[in-house]
């Protein structure tokens, strides 16, 4: 099962924010704790991850800063704002209210596939 | 693990790829190490789960996707960077390449400063704009222009036997502006105001081609030079009248009226100055705003071919002959301009290698049909001649001007149709136009110089 990409798009810019609010990261470091936590369920790429990092820069949501790793090589360390933890808690709020939304609605239902006699 | 020659090759690798996507210009270098990071850490990975640099190198390319996905999602975001900004100083991300624009905006902000100081530097010696207009008008180029050619010259690093030859014609230009004593409404007056102007202009194309002044390839620069300058300024002086209404109208409201401000300081400052910006602009621009002129020329091709292919139907069909008042030459002249204007700038874009194509034969069209009007006019003038025309400078100088432009364009369009007949290479026409510059200069140092006393001073 993939999750279909739509809802990849609708649920990326909390779960970047919430993986910043662990502690600053990197784009390669991101798309790997993602991969982790959704048991590669999740398809990322970096076309989505790069974009929507300017994008939540570019709303001050959050700062980067370029540090140099072994030798020559440098990285592009981003790291949450206030205005970020501020934003990341109201989509939570959203998420939530979805969440519990469809929960009630599934309460105890089994998916109609598994058996319909019950519906 | 990995072979010291192994991880050279890699970097060879990562090398070629950064160059790779630095071709989109939806990606900055700053993108491209942000990635290339990205693809390193893959790589890193990969490598030490067991695979070779270059199998690592692969699958994690592969991994990324297809860079053109990648482009239009960063265009998503970044739209602005598919227009080509205007920046101040190039930020090309290489520092050579940025001192080096950093030095041509101070080296023009001196010279535009140098252009309105010299505006300025007459009224010290009692010259001023209400009672010695004419004074400024004879001169006004000999203000700005010798600075647009210091700023060019010294962008080109000329050599001092040009920069010499620069300063004498300038200063030629001077003695001709200002010894000869003509009268503030005579004819010479006026004509010397016309000539000098373009006499200077293309003393300024000599700087311009400074650094190579026999390349024919050069001299084809300076032209889209002019043309895209000309617009340049044209923008800046809509630009200038609109701040100049405002200022105006907004003084007025509390009183004050700033119209002295205005006519002698804004708009002699602001166009000398703008004669230096609008060249930088130009050298600045030149590799980053698709050149203008040729769009225009393109648009107005078939339109002007039409017009005058009507003008020429509308002659036989009512059999009517051009009436040919005072002004009736310089118009025609003007018209002649125009075609050649047009002409030229669609051959400054054109690739020359290119077969002829349609828009070439239309050019024939509107070449020929400008010709055929101009042997109507001059057949109407010529019976005229000896009792109105040429005897005076005005008329001397307009008849000149018709001839040169006749034989130019009598000679282009054979030179077209042998091209469309695949007769001759293109190379011969761009080098019969380039070579017609000296031409030019040759005439309008003529009547700036011979004709005031030729004419004795009337």
């Amino acid at each position: 099962m993939k999750v279909a990409k739509d809802l990849v798009a609708a649920s990326a810019t909390p779960m970047v924010l919430g993986i910043l609010a662990e502690g600053e990261s990197y784009g390669y470091a991101i798309l790997r704790r993602i991969n982790e936590l959704s048991g590669g369920e999740l398809d990322w790429t970096e076309g989505l991850l790069y974009p929507l990092l300017h994008r939540l820069e570019r709303l001050g949501y959050v700062v980067s800063s370029w540090q140099s790793v072994t030798g020559e090589r440098k990285r592009k360390y981003y790291h949450i704002t206030d205005k970020g933890l501020a934003e990341m808690a109201e989509q939570r709020r959203q998420w939530d209210t979805v969440v519990d939304a469809l929960k009630e609605i599934w309460h105890d239902r089994v998916p109609p596939t598994v058996n319909p006699g019950l519906a | 693990m990995t072979a010291p020659g192994g991880q050279e090759e890699l970097e060879a690798q990562f090398e070629q790829w950064r160059q790779y996507v630095l071709r989109r210009r939806e990606l900055q270098p700053f993108d491209a190490d942000e990635l290339e990071d990205h693809l390193r850490g893959s790589v890193d990975e990969l490598l030490a789960a067991g695979l070779s640099p270059d199998e690592a190198f692969l699958v994690a390319v592969k991994r990324m996707g297809s860079l053109d996905e990648l482009s239009r999602e960063f265009a998503r975001e970044h739209s602005e960077r598919l227009w080509k900004q205007l920046v101040l100083t190039a930020d090309t991300g290489s520092p050579v390449a940025d001192t080096r624009s950093r030095r041509d905006l101070w080296a023009m902000l001196t010279c535009a400063a140098g252009a309105v100081v010299s505006v300025k530097v007459p009224v010290l010696f009692g010259l001023s704009f209400a009672d010695d207009s004419s004074f400024y008008v004879r001169n006004f180029t000999l203000f700005a222009l010798p600075w647009l050619a210091a700023f060019l010259a010294w962008r080109r690093n000329a050599r001092r036997s040009v920069i010499a030859i620069l300063v004498a014609l300038f200063a030629l230009g001077a003695v001709a502006a200002n010894a000869y004593p003509l009268a503030d409404k005579s004819q010479s007056m006026v004509v010397t105001s016309i000539h000098l102007p373009i006499a200077l202009w293309l003393v300024v194309g000599l700087a311009y081609v400074a650094d190579d002044w026999r390349s024919l390839r050069r001299r084809m620069d300076f032209i889209r030079f002019t043309g895209e300058w000309f617009i340049y300024f044209v923008l800046m002086a809509l630009g200038g009248g609109v701040l100049s209404a405002f200022l105006f109208n907004t003084f007025k409201a509390i009183g004050i009226v700033p119209q002295e401000f205005i006519s002698h300081w804004l708009l002699p400052c602001g166009a000398a100055a703008a004669v230096v910006v609008a060249g930088w602009l130009v050298e600045a621009k030149q590799s980053v705003v698709e050149n203008i002129a040729p769009v225009l020329t393109r648009l107005f091709t078939p339109l002007f071919t039409a017009a005058l292919l009507a003008f020429l139907v509308a002659v036989v069909a009512t059999s009517h002959g051009i009436d040919v008042e005072r002004e009736a030459l310089i118009l025609f002249d003007l018209l002649l301009v125009v075609v050649l204007g047009l002409l030229l700038y669609s051959l400054s874009a054109r690739d020359p290698l290119a077969p002829p194509g349609a828009f070439d034969k239309l050019q024939l069209a509107l070449v020929v049909s400008a010709l055929a009007i101009d042997v109507l006019v001059l057949l109407e003038i010529t019976g005229r001649i000896t009792d109105e025309y040429g005897s005076t400078p005005n008329r001397a100088a307009a008849l000149g001007e018709n001839v040169i432009l006749l034989v130019n364009l009598a000679w282009s369009a054979w030179l077209l149709l042998t091209f469309i007949r695949r007769r001759t290479p293109f190379a011969a026409l761009e080098r019969w136009q380039t070579g017609y510059l000296a031409v030019y200069a040759a005439w309008a140092w003529i009547v700036v110089l011979v004709f005031p006393p030729l004419f004795s001073y009337v």
